[in-house]
């Protein structure tokens, strides 16, 4: 198998910086790398400069990946200000450049046939969603999206977004927008309403292990966008590593930034995804 | 004329040549496929792999991982497939790319070590064997053969003894000791032909909001330009004792300045590690500085470089 194959690293270009809700909306211009990105992808980015004390890459989930408009190949992201390395990201002015490698990671697999499918996302996890979405109606899919978080300001939820979307469902669990909860608690209903074949989800892993037991009790197939933290986002740190099942049944310690971040829901050993299960491969703990 | 002269940027360990004098670091680099959409690995001096074990290992639970200032603390614990998958899988792609290797090896006993040896005789592109002796995220840490010189001995008495004599054998040291030159002289006189300096130095992060360690695996080694005053000292140290045996620095190189600091200080070849983490091209970029600032300060060879800085 060959990794990495469609990565380049590239100095590329802030276009634009918008403070969305609580994060930041940032475009790039990236070339041919956007030709090549697809949804669930993700690009691991330099940060703090030449003398930065930070040595590790962050990595990036894609919001949308362009090859047409004004400025050639462009590449979106929605930042989280979180940390000193998404920080300085986030305060990057139009036209200054970054270290951008990508894209990176598995994408979610888009079916052949015309089927209804949920987008479920957490926070700023509904980012990768939107791009998924634009893809699945030009498919032909049916898509409704259910986007929550603790409150209101952490929900990214563009205007451009409702556009790719039949309905698109807020949660927050303080009420301050959309059903008062979680996205499980509306997830039911929706599956049913519409009679979902397929649902994508993105955000922290504990929604995601959630998601995935609605999923799994109802039949239907569920592709996840997990996260890890990284130290390079191209396989050589062995840092993000969740336990997964390969095909022969096997439960390995594998890389989120190689097998993943997009994976089969049913193949994720669920519980506690940051230990070791027992029978994993070289069980050592 | 001089300047039409090529440059002599190889280096030798034991009775090998490696045409160029920067390599990896074990355990950061992957399986090499990983770094191959980058560069070629043949233009390095060689691939190092990451420490392999007799038996597959998960590795340990997460976080593994917390960035710290100018480096990062990594608890892996060791996570790799076992010698028989990497011989059966990682090596022959390696050997198709053209790329020589150096293995590291693990063991948790000296007979394990004796094992890997002899599984790695004969083995096609094998350019050396770098013995791990010093990894810090081992379950037995009082057992980091490293920090004991009777069993830094019996471990490369044994690979010596399984591998023959046909590859250079390279011991990794640990910081971690109170005098870092009594082992490299207890490993040299057991048969190593260069030593590997410095592994990671121990430490740890507290989360002052959760109240407890960062990393899973509670310490973990510390890698990064945070170390590399501490790696130029052993460096200096080891190659003023034992100013024959080659040494491969490592600790937080990320420039051409940075590994030329360790070949003034003593080293014969240059790993990184960590740098590959913040910019997967860093090998070959610190391999072209390191070239550039040699010839710009008028040396014809790396050799005539190596341990400038001993007064």
């Amino acid at each position: 198998m060959k990794i990495n194959s469609r990565a380049v690293q590239k100095s590329v270009e802030v276009l634009s910086n918008k403070k969305v809700g609580s994060y930041h909306h940032m475009v790039f211009s990236v070339g041919e790398m956007a030709l090549s990105a697809k949804p669930g992808n993700f690009v691991a980015i330099s940060v703090g400069g030449p003398n930065s004390a930070m040595v590790l890459r962050r990595a990036f989930a894609i919001y949308r990946a362009s090859d047409r408009g004004n400025y050639g190949g462009t590449i979106e992201l929605v930042v989280a200000a979180h940390g000193s390395g998404s920080k300085w990201l986030s305060e990057r002015a139009i036209h200054e450049r970054v270290d951008m490698v990508g894209p990176l990671g598995t994408a979610f697999g888009i079916p052949t046939d015309q089927v209804n499918a949920l987008l479920v996302g957490g926070g700023y996890g509904s980012a990768p969603l939107f791009g998924l979405a634009e893809v699945l109606k030009q498919r032909g899919c049916r898509v409704d999206i259910v986007l929550g978080a603790s409150t209101a300001n952490k929900i990214y939820a563009p205007l451009e977004g409702k556009r790719s979307v039949n309905t698109m469902t807020l949660t927050t669990e303080d009420g301050s927008a959309g059903v008062t909860g979680r996205v499980t608690d509306v997830m039911p209903g929706l599956i049913q309403k519409n009679s979902v074949d397929i649902i994508y989800s993105c955000g922290p892993m504990a929604m995601l292990e959630a998601v995935d037991a609605i999923a799994q009790g109802a039949g239907i197939m569920h592709q996840c966008a997990v996260e890890e933290s990284m130290a390079c986002g191209i396989g050589v740190c062995m840092t993000c590593v969740i336990p997964l099942r390969d095909d022969a049944g096997l439960i390995r310690m594998q890389r989120t930034c190689i097998e993943g971040p997009v994976v089969d829901g049913s193949k994720v050993i669920w519980g506690n995804s940051r230990s070791i299960p027992q029978g994993t491969l070289g069980f050592n703990q | 004329m001089s300047e039409f002269q090529a440059f002599d940027f190889r280096t030798k360990f034991g009775n090998r040549y490696f045409p160029a004098p920067i390599f990896t670091a074990s355990g950061c680099a992957g399986s090499g496929k990983e770094l191959s959409q980058f560069f070629d690995l043949n233009e390095l001096g060689a691939v190092v792999t990451k420490s392999i074990s007799v038996r597959p290992r998960s590795g340990r639970a997460t976080p593994r991982m917390a960035e710290t200032p100018s480096g990062m603390l990594n608890s892996i614990g060791l996570q790799g497939p076992g010698i028989d998958d990497f011989l059966a899988v990682d090596i022959p792609w390696l050997q198709s790319k053209g790329a020589r290797v150096v293995v590291s090896i693990s063991g948790e006993t000296v007979e394990e070590y004796a094992t890997l040896a002899r599984k790695l005789r004969g083995v096609n592109s094998l350019y050396g064997i770098e013995v791990n002796i010093s990894c810090p995220n081992v379950e037995n840490r009082g057992l980091v053969f490293a920090c004991d010189p009777v069993a830094s001995r019996a471990v490369l008495e044994v690979v010596r003894r399984n591998i023959g004599g046909d590859y250079p054998i390279i011991a990794k040291l640990s910081p971690d000791v109170t005098d870092i030159v009594s082992i490299a002289r207890e490993v040299v006189a057991a048969g190593a032909d260069g030593l590997a300096l410095i592994n990671t130095v121990l430490g740890m992060v507290i989360d002052v909001d959760a109240i407890r360690p960062k990393l899973a695996g509670i310490t973990g080694g510390l890698s990064g330009p945070a170390i590399r005053p501490i790696a130029v000292r052993a460096i200096y140290q080891v190659h003023s004792a034992l100013p024959n045996t080659p040494i491969l620095g490592m600790g937080g190189v990320a420039s051409g300045k940075d590994a030329l600091e360790m070949i003034f200080a003593g080293a014969s070849g240059i790993s990184v590690g960590t740098a590959t983490f913040g910019n997967p091209t860093a090998v070959t970029k610190i391999k072209e500085e390191l070239l550039a600032l040699l010839k710009a300060k008028g040396f014809k060879t790396l050799k005539d470089a190596v341990g400038a800085a001993h007064v």
